[in-house]
């Protein structure tokens, strides 16, 4: 309980040092904090819904549902972030169990390695696969012999969407389980489950916030991708444009309702996404709290 | 530990299933596998036509007008996708795998690097009519209302008070065409290469901005508001203006680049998918009497010199110099101007005022 206490003592300190400043002061900074608040965030974000509904709701429905190509787009990405998430799913736990249940040589290196999707510019990470599975790169003219499209199809979309968005899932379980610790797997093991026992009757119920929280995030980052889906895409319409492809396309076309109302869509996502976050982070630290006292009584 | 271990060794498995699984899936997941017979006579094609940035509003009409033509001809549907972009990132694309039936793109070369990589055959030029030119279309000007800078020419872009929206010659179509036309304007009229040189170094002085693409110039001067003068496709002009709706005005100068944008079938594509019986029809089209109409319409100008003479004052007669005549051809100018390290790069200095 040390670490808890000595936040709240700092934290009440903290609250002690502002009251002591100038009322000017506070009312100067606050103001400033809701005004680049304001005009960085709130405006931009209202003015895509204001964009999106100036012809009114129907024109809005009309733009969203009447063209088959942005149809396609949104049936599209809601098939791409789904199969990324769900490779990112399997991944992120076996990952995180690696790096947490087991100490070998590389373990930091490994760890190190998980974050690399995060470091590398979408744009070359799209690349990256282009020189794999393009024609002109290792596989491509042997995958094309064989009739197997990767690049400029749908298996390339998910691709580079799981790669973009791996470090989610990992990254959110890793302190989670570090946290709970082994005990209870050992205990597990010890009165006689067998792997999958131990995995879905103790691992899973102790992780599941964390990982959905992961799940989440991961699933805004995919439905988001725009860089290394676009050098992987091939732009055709209706077939392998995603929804932020569409958005770009839109726009060119001087289609600003259209492009807006995409992008409204998007947006709405993020901000479902955003309440998602704020319930599951009450959720994870209140249970990260338990495993905390149980660690330590 | 050892059921720990054991469960270790049961997620790496399921981690593998679930990659291969997805890795078989993945051929049969592909949307375009059809393109089997959908009928014991009629067949169903889907052709790709990979094409530049703006010939998108182009390209959906012609279609359409195919579609339908070509079912009523031969009782075979067909259905055409349509991909766009840069031109020269599209051609990559094209490279890299990207499947096109056939290739509309903005510069010759763009075609001719596919042709290179060996997916269209040599002479590609010479197996459609006109020079695989269905169209051609050229440089003009467009300014504010009232034109208030009075830009009539070539060589009022050079005044120290204009400001001169074009994109990048390195990786646009339009940006090479602008540069080529300044350049001829020089050349053309009596002027030495020294002459051109020092014009077109003038010129590149008054651009602010360097687009990447067609249309991020024309977002620049009309959206954005920046520069006196664009220079700009006839087409895209006319569409800029229209949308502008009243404060933007075109202008001809007396001449002007003939641009050429070659189409051609990509065999090595159409060859393994038996679709080029339906791609070699669909670029037939362009040239009938239907397809010249449409192309015509989007301000395009026809090849066909009856349909262009039809729509005579939607394109002013100006006197459009083939690339032949300040170059060798298509190659030899991007050798000589827009290479790395070539004749732009000695001009233009970004950092420069």
């Amino acid at each position: 309980m040390m670490p808890q206490k000595s936040t709240v003592a700092s934290s009440t300190a903290r609250h002690a040092a502002s009251r002591e400043d100038p009322v000017w002061v506070r009312v100067l900074l606050i103001g400033l904090a809701f005004l680049v608040i304001g005009v960085l965030i709130v405006i931009p974000v209202a003015n895509v819904f204001y964009q999106a509904f100036r012809g009114g709701a129907g024109v809005y429905w009309k733009n969203l549902v009447s063209d088959p190509d942005t149809r396609h787009s949104i049936f599209l990405t809601l098939t791409v972030a789904p199969v990324a998430v769900a490779l990112n799913v399997v991944f992120g736990v076996a990952a995180a169990w690696l790096i947490t249940r087991f100490k070998f040589p590389g373990r930091t290196f490994l760890t190190t390695l998980l974050d690399l999707p995060f470091a590398i510019s979408p744009v070359v990470a799209g690349l990256m696969f282009m020189l794999m599975f393009g024609l002109q790169g290792y596989m491509g003219p042997w995958l094309r012999d064989h009739g197997i499209k990767i690049v400029f199809a749908y298996p390339g979309l998910v691709l580079v969407t799981a790669f973009v968005t791996m470090p989610f899932i990992a990254r959110e379980l890793i302190p989670v389980m570090d946290a709970i610790g082994s005990d209870e797997e050992i205990a597990a093991v010890s009165l006689g489950a067998n792997g999958w026992q131990t995995f879905w009757r103790i691992t899973i119920p102790n992780i599941k916030w964390g990982l959905l929280y992961g799940v989440i995030l991961c699933n805004a980052r995919a439905m988001g991708e725009f860089g290394a889906v676009h050098v992987v895409s091939g732009h055709i319409s209706g077939q392998t444009d995603t929804m932020p492809l569409r958005v770009e396309k839109l726009f060119q076309e001087y289609n600003n309702p259209g492009s807006f109302a995409v992008a409204s869509v998007l947006t709405a996502l993020a901000i479902v996404t955003l309440f998602l976050k704020i319930w599951l982070e009450h959720k994870t630290s209140h249970e990260l709290a338990e495993a905390r006292d149980v660690g330590v009584t | 530990m050892a059921g720990l271990k054991g469960f270790g060794v049961c997620s790496l498995a399921v981690l593998l299933v679930s990659l291969v699984g997805c890795g078989a899936e993945s051929p049969a997941g592909k949307p375009e596998a059809g393109r089997a017979p959908a009928s014991a006579g009629a067949k169903n094609y889907e052709l790709l036509n990979v094409s530049y940035d703006p010939t998108r509003e182009l390209w959906k009409d012609l279609n359409g007008a195919f579609a339908a033509q070509y079912q009523k001809d031969s009782g075979n549907t067909v259905e055409i996708k349509q991909s766009h972009g840069g031109s020269s990132s599209q051609a990559r694309a094209v490279i890299d795998g990207l499947e096109a039936d056939v290739v509309t793109l903005a510069m010759w070369q763009d075609t001719e690097a596919i042709s290179k990589k060996g997916l269209i055959k040599e002479g590609w030029e010479e197996r459609l009519p006109n020079r695989s030119l269905p169209y051609s279309s050229t440089i003009v000007f467009v300014v504010r209302k009232g034109n208030p800078k009075g830009i009539k020419e070539w060589t009022d872009l050079v005044k120290a008070d204009v400001q001169v929206i074009t994109p990048n010659p390195k990786t646009s179509g339009n940006g090479k065409l602008s540069f080529l036309a300044a350049w001829g304007s020089v050349v053309l009229n009596g002027g030495s290469e020294d002459d051109a040189q020092a014009f077109v170094k003038k010129l590149y002085l008054n651009v602010p901005v360097l687009d990447t693409g067609a249309r991020g110039s024309t977002t620049t001067f009309a959206q954005k508001g920046i520069g006196d003068v664009h220079l700009g496709w006839e087409n895209e002009a006319r569409l800029e203006v229209k949308e502008a709706n009243g404060d933007l005005e075109i202008v001809y100068p007396k001449q002007s680049i003939l641009a050429e944008p070659h189409i051609a079938v990509v065999d090595g594509n159409v060859d393994r998918k038996g679709t080029r019986e339906a791609s070699e029809s669909y670029l037939k089209f362009l040239y009938t009497d239907a397809g010249q109409e449409i192309i015509a319409k989007h301000f395009y100008r026809p090849a066909d010199e009856a349909i262009l003479k039809k729509h005579a004052e939607a394109f002013p007669q100006i006197d459009l110099f083939p690339i032949t005549k300040i170059a060798a051809g298509w190659d030899e100018a991007q050798k000589k101007f827009f290479a790395e390290g070539a004749l732009f790069d000695a001009i233009y200095q970004p950092s420069g005022k």
